[in-house]
């Protein structure tokens, strides 16, 4: 279990292996402006030279773009609605975009499919990284001879690639879960957060945010008892959740930022007297979570909107590939019906706020 | 009751033969007497620290948790008596429970089924195991660690990325992890069935008796008749097949299932059989004193949450239990040893 990184915000297994890069370069942002300035500054100024042209904003969107998906692996459901987004999103564009890939996510596996895109003159490549180094060769290639490479969910080394889409950054899913659990305990009472392993890095960076938001004076009414370890094993996480109940017996919330932990105490509470008593939210998979929210156990959790995460990736592709962009901080891009992004430090666009499932939504996910 | 006091020409009874400390002897010898005396200390403290932890839910929850740690655990001590070891039951419960999982998604084949797809699968790895321990004679370590890979790596490739979620398990099957009969959950009920009927056979059988004369001496064994390959395959295949059971009633219980959700669980239930008293060397231990190892460790893995201890100090716990169970067991062969040096002395 140690050695798999991505503290397990364990979704489909490869939702978290796909994830992995993409919140190592979460964390790389989030340290962005303190220890690692040199090397984002270093790497902004690469994602500027790298574009040689100017930007122009006005360009209109060429038509019969070509732009390829190469996801961490095919038939995976996650991946397979990302990239079927941005190939819809595609079609607004009157582009040809397709998704090829590898049947296993392993470090080289991408390499091949790159140096075939290549020789097909794709206008821009979007990858989704299985290893931020292994792919970096192929990619400089591919960015040598004027294809656009984009980087979405799972980042490569800042500079193999043009931008990358992050799909949320660590603050606001930190703040919006506490936002969230506020919203369904009506801003009072003791919760306790049931976390992955003590040293996952990217369910810590999201608990340390959870602290900064509590200290807001809106609260004042809620209490952070106590931070389990589930491990990411269902038998531990739900004894997590026993003993939590427990131990604290006026706990009115859970707050679990992990796909494993937040099945795992919505299946204890949903099949114990707590049922109702005490809310569950979190970071899940809808598919994982739908017969929870059904039942009542689960009224609200939250994740980033794969659609959308590919939606983006599209639309940053044609605009890369027609020139409206180049990659620098600050330009704008804009995406169709999601509006406009703008592109932050080391050529990074993120997605948004994550995204809330519920009820009246849950039926339109399958992942 | 272990098996020491009862392979052994004319043991000396406990509190009368040495003559020094009997009563320690007694307490040593009778491990299961011990393990339950530690759960009740352990189930008082925290209760008297928090009455919730005996509550009607809590008990139930205690109960619920360790089931499926017994089954295995019960499975195991099968093997270990044999002096052999089965590294692989984590990986065959994670297999069955995401391959039964992936059968009965979207369409209810019925329980039964499902439980009969699971036990199977389970008999099948427990089957390639023990015929490359007994027949290839390849040690039962290297063995097992060779196919806790291959049926780790055989569950990847199957679940490719996938999950199993509740959402799609059928109800029938659901209800086996949470539903209850008169109050009593199915699933300890399971386990103390199983528990039961395998620590019946292993002491009224003589075939069962033989399942220690091969851990304690597989030479004399041998010499004795008795068939030793037949015996070292059937503990493997008991082993995979409660693996199998206890896969299905792992996708009964959390319903969310990944691929290789048990992994690790391999050791666990090495430690909680040796913490019951199977001693690791074979021939000696018991399918109850097991099942209490299993209870123990995973009452103490609640008690931490409840006392809210760092969960952090769950592995050392378990980790000095090892130690102090290995302990006391070299501590019982060498009193044992010197008792009978003395009775020799007088009687030859």
């Amino acid at each position: 279990m140690k050695q798999r990184p991505f503290a397990r915000l364990r979704a489909p297994r490869s939702l978290a292996a796909m994830a992995t890069a993409g919140v190592m370069a979460l964390a790389l942002t989030a340290c962005g402006g303190t220890t690692k300035d040199s090397a984002s500054n270093s790497g902004s100024g690469d994602a500027g030279s790298g574009a040689s042209a100017s930007a122009n904003p006005n360009a209109p969107i060429k038509e019969g773009l070509k732009i390829a998906f190469l996801p961490k692996q095919i038939n995976n459901p996650y991946s397979t609605i990302v990239d079927k987004s941005g190939i819809d999103a595609a079609k607004e564009y009157k582009g040809e975009a397709k998704e090829v890939g590898p049947s296993d996510a392993s470090a080289s596996s991408q390499v091949s499919y790159i140096n075939t895109l290549i020789q097909q003159r794709q206008d821009a490549i979007l990858v989704a990284a299985n290893d931020p180094n292994a792919v970096c060769g192929p990619l400089k290639q591919a960015r040598s001879r004027g294809i656009k490479v984009i980087a979405y969910d799972s980042d490569t080394n800042p500079d193999c690639r043009d931008i990358f889409i992050n799909q949320a950054s660590s603050e606001e899913v930190g703040r919006s879960q506490v936002k969230l659990l506020s919203e369904l305990m009506d801003g009072k009472g003791e919760f306790a957060v049931l976390s992955a392993t003590a040293n996952a890095t990217n369910q810590n960076t999201w608990i340390k945010f959870m602290q900064e938001e509590l200290k807001k004076p809106e609260y004042s009414g809620m209490k952070l008892v106590k931070i389990a370890y589930g491990d990411d094993d269902d038998q531990k996480s739900f004894q997590q959740t026993q003993g939590l109940l427990q131990a604290y017996p006026n706990l009115k919330g859970i707050i679990a930022p992990t796909t494993v932990g937040i099945a795992a105490a919505a299946r204890y509470i949903s099949g114990s007297k707590y049922k109702g008593k005490v809310v569950v939210t979190g970071l899940g998979t809808p598919n994982q979570m739908r017969q929870f929210i059904k039942d009542g156990t689960v009224t609200k959790f939250q994740l980033w909107n794969p659609k959308d995460l590919g939606y983006l990736s599209s639309y940053a592709a044609a605009a890369l590939a027609s020139g409206q962009i180049t990659g620098a901080q600050g330009e704008t891009l804009k995406a169709g019906r999601l509006g406009e992004r703008t592109i932050g430090a080391n050529g990074e666009i993120v997605l948004g706020p994550p995204f809330t499932f519920e009820k009246s939504n849950i039926d339109e996910f399958d992942f | 009751m272990t098996a020491i006091a009862e392979h052994k020409p004319a043991p000396p009874k406990p509190g009368t033969g040495g003559g020094d400390g009997g009563f320690i002897d007694l307490v040593l010898r009778f491990r299961e007497l011990t393990i339950l005396a530690a759960l009740i200390v352990l189930v008082a403290v925290t209760t008297a620290v928090n009455p919730r932890f005996l509550s009607a839910q809590g008990v139930e929850d205690i109960f619920l948790n360790a089931s499926i740690l017994v089954l295995l655990a019960v499975g195991q001590t099968l093997v270990v008596v044999t002096r052999n070891i089965d590294l692989s039951v984590g990986s065959t419960v994670g297999l069955v429970a995401f391959v039964v999982g992936d059968f009965v998604t979207n369409s209810d084949h019925g329980l039964v089924v499902a439980v009969a797809l699971g036990v199977g699968i389970g008999a099948v790895c427990g089957l390639v195991n023990g015929l490359l321990v007994s027949f290839c004679g390849v040690p039962a370590l290297v063995v097992t660690l060779g196919t806790l890979y291959v049926i780790q790596g055989l569950n990847h490739y199957i679940a490719h990325g996938e999950q199993i979620s509740a959402a799609e398990v059928p109800q029938s099957i659901l209800d086996l992890g949470n539903g209850a009969i008169l109050g009593v959950p199915y699933l300890p009920l399971i386990s103390v069935v199983v528990m039961l009927l395998v620590g019946y056979y292993l002491r009224a059988y003589s075939s069962g008796r033989e399942f220690y004369a091969i851990g304690s001496s597989p030479e004399a064994a041998r010499l004795a008749g008795v068939p030793i390959r037949r015996r070292v395959l059937t503990a493997y295949l008991a082993s995979g097949v409660l693996a199998g059971l206890a896969g299905t009633l792992w996708l009964a219980r959390f319903g969310t299932v990944i691929a290789d959700p048990a992994k690790g669980w391999e050791l666990k239930v090495v430690a909680a059989v040796v913490v019951g008293g199977v001693a690791i060397v074979g021939g000696v231990g018991t399918v109850y004193g097991a099942a209490l190892g299993a209870l123990l460790i995973t009452t103490i893995g609640s008690v931490l949450v409840v006392l809210k201890i760092n969960s952090f100090w769950q592995e050392a716990i378990v980790g000095l239990l090892l130690l102090l169970a290995i302990s006391a067991d070299r501590l019982v062969a060498l009193r044992l040893a010197r008792v009978l040096r003395k009775r020799n002395a007088r009687h030859g």
